[in-house]
């Protein structure tokens, strides 16, 4: 057998019997949701402010926010009160409560909260579970598992974006300006109705037609159009942001003083003051070093990206001490992307562990025993 | 000896890097922090408001980021909660609006129950434009959001009563996962409005680098990556925390993800610092042995 294939066997017989055992110890089960199933009423109440528009603006609110209005429901006509159910993640441990004796689930009375089983759910955590371990499967080597778990999660993103902009970009920014009643009618009801079509809209719906023309096996040079707008506008908005914000800021943020002079404070903390009622200042050792450091980092960083004269003699040895700094912010960047890294592993492990596994609990989401006490029996300790 | 490890299996330092994040995930192994003053000052920041302020959270990141962001998001919303600060929540990321959407269900709804959406927080939910939306909304609210995230019309929303841009936020904290994100935020709003706007914000360890330039005077606090949060974290802990009768700190789980996730972040740490350490004994020892040869 080879060595690639000895690992895969390995990996996979592990897996199926750390799997296995959690199964047959786990008492409760595993990897389960629940959810909170409630019925709520809103009641349309009307709005007391006066808006600019005077438009009539009903609000609809649950009855503590009537009540906070001092506004009484029982003169609403039926048309005005709405009766919803509600469905939202719970616990285990919720469930179990509920279910107990005297819990929520003995309350049968119509409309009362009930605490229950989600299949769509759980298959939701084993789903995601198992697409976690595809994808991890990758640092054992390339496989159909992965490739598969790739696919999946290509195909959903691209069709999330496509339905998101659809309903975030094109409905709201574009339809609903130049056709208002219509969106409100059809998608938005929050829109007001007092919005008038904003023809100057139906020049982005032209140019985002061009844009589509590439699509077409003739005229592509028509994209061009809407391209070079797009890239026009971007071009400007940027330039002059970078000069603002990065380019004349940070040399302001660079002109510092060597010499740093900090307020001095009393045994209790309060600043110091002479007798004509002046801040006593002194040197701070530490500021000024930063400072110093600061300079000298820019400066010679500088200099080394400054090619029109040869790195020799003062302006090489310079050159140098800008390499160190530079070669200095790596590090730091590279240590930041290491932690971030592991920051993204740690809470896919956190996943495995809590939601699918519940090994450990630190929400106390699922145990009704302490959640240091689960590991234990994993291992057949416990 | 050499010859091993110099032809050593990658994968046996990914199994290794595996059980240095799992274990101390799996004991529930914390650690001490200490906060840094940039921490501090983004405390500094939100402390310094007084009840009833306008702070605006974006919530620039989605699930892909959630490790390193979603506790910093948890510690700024509990933050804002228990100063009572009037919570304006908008994304330029598609998906921050379910990471809105969580932190107002787990943290507002369930701990914070007497604030009322629309009079104490409000979710504007997602604005398609990137850096554009910034631009915009810093002159004209009006322009993009004619409704929350719910499609209910701005104007029927109390607390969005004389807020025509976001000058109007007492501070803006931003929560950024890349593109557009804090970068964005300081550049077409903070540089614009220096006087008016005031920024935080918290971002993961990929961008901090990037961003250390703004501050302090473009930015005057960051938290970042992990290690930020956690810090953030226990400030916020150590002022408004839960304490039992002992004076111990008897906090739910989820507003201590922050420190939680640093016990893998050390171990994971010592171990890639001693892996660096031992690739590097390898490189010179076999180069000595080169140049003996």
């Amino acid at each position: 057998m080879k060595n690639n294939s000895m690992v895969w066997l390995i990996v996979m017989i592990v897996g199926a019997a750390l799997l296995g055992l959690r199964w047959t110890l786990a008492s409760h089960g595993f990897g389960k949701a629940y959810v909170k199933v409630s019925q709520e009423t809103r009641y349309r109440i009307p709005s007391t402010k006066d808006y600019p528009t005077d438009e009539p603006i009903d609000r609809w609110v649950n009855k503590a926010g009537a009540d906070k209005q001092n506004f009484d429901v029982t003169t609403l006509p039926p048309a005005s009160v709405q009766t919803r159910v509600t469905t939202e993640d719970t616990t285990y441990a919720e469930y179990v409560k509920a279910e107990g004796q005297g819990g929520a689930n003995s309350n049968t009375a119509p409309g009362a909260d009930r605490y229950e089983f989600s299949l769509s759910r759980t298959v939701g955590i084993w789903f995601a579970a198992f697409m976690t371990l595809f994808v991890m499967t990758f640092l054992v080597g390339d496989n159909p598992m992965y490739k598969v778990a790739e696919s999946i999660f290509i195909g959903v993103s691209a069709g999330y974006w496509m339905v998101v902009g659809f309903w975030t970009t094109l409905v709201p920014n574009l339809f609903a300006k130049i056709w208002p009643s219509i969106i409100r009618d059809w998608a938005m009801p929050g829109l007001s109705s007092y919005g008038t079509h904003e023809w100057l809209y139906l020049i982005p719906l032209i140019l985002g037609i061009m844009l589509l023309w590439r699509l077409a096996p003739k005229g592509g040079w028509i994209s061009r159009w809407p391209m070079a707008f797009i890239i026009g506008v971007f071009c400007g908005l940027r330039l002059i942001t970078f000069l603002a914000a990065d380019f004349v800021s940070q040399i302001r943020s660079g002109i510092i003083p060597l010499w740093v002079k900090v307020p001095q404070l009393a045994a209790d903390g309060t600043v110091l003051h002479d007798a004509a009622g002046n801040v006593v200042t002194g040197f701070s050792f530490w500021d000024s070093l930063r400072n110093v450091f600061l300079v000298v980092g820019v400066l010679t960083c500088l200099v080394y990206f400054f090619f029109s004269i040869e790195h020799k003699g003062v302006v090489g040895k310079t050159a140098r001490v800008g390499i160190w700094f530079l070669m200095i912010t790596f590090g730091a960047a590279f240590g930041y992307t290491v932690m971030g890294r592991i920051a993204l592993l740690a809470i896919r492990f956190e996943f495995l562990f809590d939601d699918w596994l519940w090994l450990i609990d630190p929400k106390m989401h699922h145990t009704i025993v302490a959640p240091t006490s689960m590991i234990l029996p994993f291992f057949g300790l416990g | 000896m050499l010859e091993f490890f110099k032809t050593l299996d990658r994968r046996w330092i990914f199994l290794l890097m595996g059980l240095a994040v799992a274990i101390p995930i799996l004991t529930e192994a914390k650690f001490p922090e200490t906060p840094g003053d940039l921490s501090q000052a983004v405390f500094n920041e939100i402390e310094k408001l007084n009840e009833g302020d306008k702070v605006l959270l974006a919530f620039d990141f989605d699930p892909g980021s959630e490790g390193e962001l979603g506790p910093m998001a948890t510690a700024f919303v509990r933050h804002c909660c228990e100063k009572k600060l009037k919570m304006y929540f908008m994304a330029l990321w598609p998906v921050g609006e379910q990471m809105i959407q969580q932190s107002i269900d787990n943290i507002v709804k369930a701990d914070f129950s007497k604030l009322v959406y629309g009079e104490d927080y409000v979710n504007l939910g997602f604005k398609a434009g990137n850096e554009g939306v910034i631009k915009v909304i810093i002159t004209d609210l009006a322009v993009l959001y004619t409704t929350d995230s719910y499609g209910k019309a701005i104007n029927s929303i109390p607390m969005m009563d004389g807020i025509d841009n976001i000058r109007k936020m007492d501070l803006v904290i931003n929560v950024s996962a890349g593109y557009p994100g804090t970068k964005e935020w300081v550049q077409y709003a903070v540089t614009r409005y220096p006087q008016d706007i005031r920024l935080v914000g918290g971002c993961t360890g990929v961008q901090a680098p990037l961003l250390y330039p703004y501050i302090p005077e473009q930015l005057p606090g960051l938290l970042a990556a992990i290690k930020g949060a956690a810090e953030y974290e226990k400030l916020v802990l150590d002022k408004y925390g839960h304490r039992d009768a002992d004076g111990k700190l008897d906090e739910k789980g989820k507003y201590l993800e922050g420190q939680r996730r640093m016990g893998p972040q050390l171990v994971a740490h010592v171990l890639m610092v001693l892996l660096i350490v031992a690739g590097n004994i390898i490189y010179f020892t076999e180069k000595r042995r080169e140049g003996q040869r």
